[in-house]
C-alpha cells in the first residue's frame, strides 16, 4: 500500500493539472490549496545535527509575541485614569481574561492568570495575523496548536496530583451512579479527560486550516470564473473573510475557555 | 485504480457528518432563540454560552473535513 503512495499522489496531481487546463478546476491546477500551509527555511541553522532552522513559522510567532508586547506596553504607556483607545483595548483584553478565569476557576484559579493570559493573547495574535493576505498561520499546524494543549493538559494535571494527591482520581469517578454501571463510567471518564489534549488541539488546528484552505479554493474560483463570472464568489470571499476574523477571536476565546474549565476540574475534583 | 476510487468515496462519505453538525448547529440556535425571545432580559448572559457550544459543535464538522483531506491529499 505504501508503495503505491507517491505513484498514486503523481497520478492526482497530474490528473489535477489537466483539468486545470478546462478552467474550472484552476483551484487545483498549478497547486494544491494546502500549499499556503507549507514551512520553509529562512535561516538555515544546525545545533548538533538538530535541524533549529528560522522557519516562516518562528518568524511568525516572533512577530505575534513582538505585537502583543507592542499592544501591552506601548497601550499602558500612559497609564491614564481615564484610558484612550489603546489603553482602554489593553485594559478590556485584561479584564476579559481575568473575568473569565474568576467566573470559571474560582479564586483559586487567580494564581494561572497569567499563563491563561499568555495563552489568549498569543492564539488570538497568531490566528489574527494569519488572516493577513500572504501571512503565515502558525495555529495551522498541528504541531504547534498540540504543544500548546499538551502543556494545558500536563499542567493541570500535574497541579491536580500536587494539590490533592491521590483524591485527585475521585474525578473520574462520577457521584450518584449505581454501582453495576460504576466501572463502565469510571473508563469513559478516564478516556475523556485523556483525548482532552487531542480535542483541544485538533479544533484550533481544524478551524484555522479549513478556513484557510476554504479562502483559497474560492479564490481560486474567482481566477476560474474570469472578470464576467469572478464578482459572485469575490463577494463570498469578503463576506467569509469576515466570517474568518471572527472564528480567529472565537477560537481563542473557545481554547482559553476550555483550559479555564480544565483548571477547574484539577482545583476543584470534588465538583 | 481501486484504490484511488475509494479515497475519493470515502472523502465523499466524510461529508455525511455535516447532518449532525447542522443539526446540532440548528438546535443551539434554535434554543437561543426561542430562550431569548421568552426572556429577553436573560439572552446576554447565555449568548456567551451560545457561541461556546457553536464553536464546540463546529469542530465535529471540522474533525469530519480533516479526515476528507486526510484522504484526499495523505493517504
Amino acid at each position: 500500500m505504501e508503495e503505491q503512495n507517491p505513484e498514486s499522489l503523481a497520478g492526482a496531481e497530474s490528473h489535477g493539472a489537466e483539468a486545470g487546463h478546462g478552467g474550472a478546476e484552476a483551484a487545483h491546477g498549478g497547486h494544491s490549496p494546502l500549499s499556503v500551509f507549507e514551512i520553509e527555511r529562512v535561516i538555515p541553522m544546525h545545533i548538533g545535527g538538530i535541524d533549529v532552522s528560522i522557519t516562516n513559522s518562528a518568524i511568525y510567532m516572533i512577530i505575534a509575541v513582538l505585537a502583543i508586547t507592542l499592544f501591552l506596553t506601548v497601550g499602558m504607556r500612559g497609564r491614564a485614569l481615564v484610558p484612550g483607545r489603546w489603553q482602554s483595548m489593553a485594559e478590556l483584553s485584561y479584564e476579559f481574561i481575568a473575568k473569565m478565569v474568576r467566573d470559571n476557576a474560582g479564586s483559586e484559579g487567580r494564581k494561572y492568570f497569567p499563563f491563561i493570559f499568555t495563552l489568549f493573547m498569543f492564539i488570538l495574535f497568531a490566528n489574527l495575523i494569519g488572516m493577513i493576505p500572504f501571512s503565515f498561520t502558525v495555529t495551522s499546524h498541528i504541531i504547534v496548536t498540540f504543544a500548546l494543549a499538551a502543556v494545558v493538559f500536563l499542567g493541570v494535571t500535574a497541579i491536580g496530583f500536587i494539590r490533592h494527591g491521590a483524591s485527585f482520581l475521585k474525578l473520574f469517578v462520577p457521584s450518584g451512579v449505581p454501582i453495576f454501571l460504576l466501572p463502565l463510567m469510571v473508563v469513559i471518564e478516564l478516556l475523556s479527560y485523556l483525548t482532552r489534549p487531542v480535542s483541544l488541539s485538533l479544533r484550533l488546528f481544524a478551524n484555522m486550516m479549513a478556513g484557510h484552505t476554504m479562502l483559497e479554493v474560492f479564490g481560486g474560483f474567482v481566477i476560474a470564473l474570469g472578470i464576467l463570472g469572478g464578482w459572485a464568489p469575490l463577494a463570498f470571499i469578503v463576506a467569509l473573510t469576515g466570517l474568518e476574523v471572527g472564528i480567529a477571536m472565537l477560537q481563542a476565546y473557545v481554547f482559553t475557555i476550555l483550559t479555564c474549565i480544565y483548571l477547574n476540574d484539577a482545583l476543584h475534583p470534588h465538583h | 485504480m481501486e484504490a484511488e476510487a475509494a479515497r475519493l468515496i470515502g472523502a465523499g462519505l466524510a461529508t455525511i457528518a455535516l447532518a449532525g453538525v447542522g443539526v446540532g448547529i440548528g438546535n443551539i440556535f434554535g434554543s437561543f432563540v426561542s430562550g431569548a425571545l421568552r426572556n429577553p432580559a436573560a439572552a446576554p448572559k447565555v449568548f456567551g454560552n451560545v457561541l461556546l457550544g457553536f464553536a464546540l459543535t463546529e469542530a465535529i464538522a471540522l474533525f469530519a473535513l480533516l479526515i476528507a483531506f486526510l484522504l484526499l491529499f495523505a493517504v
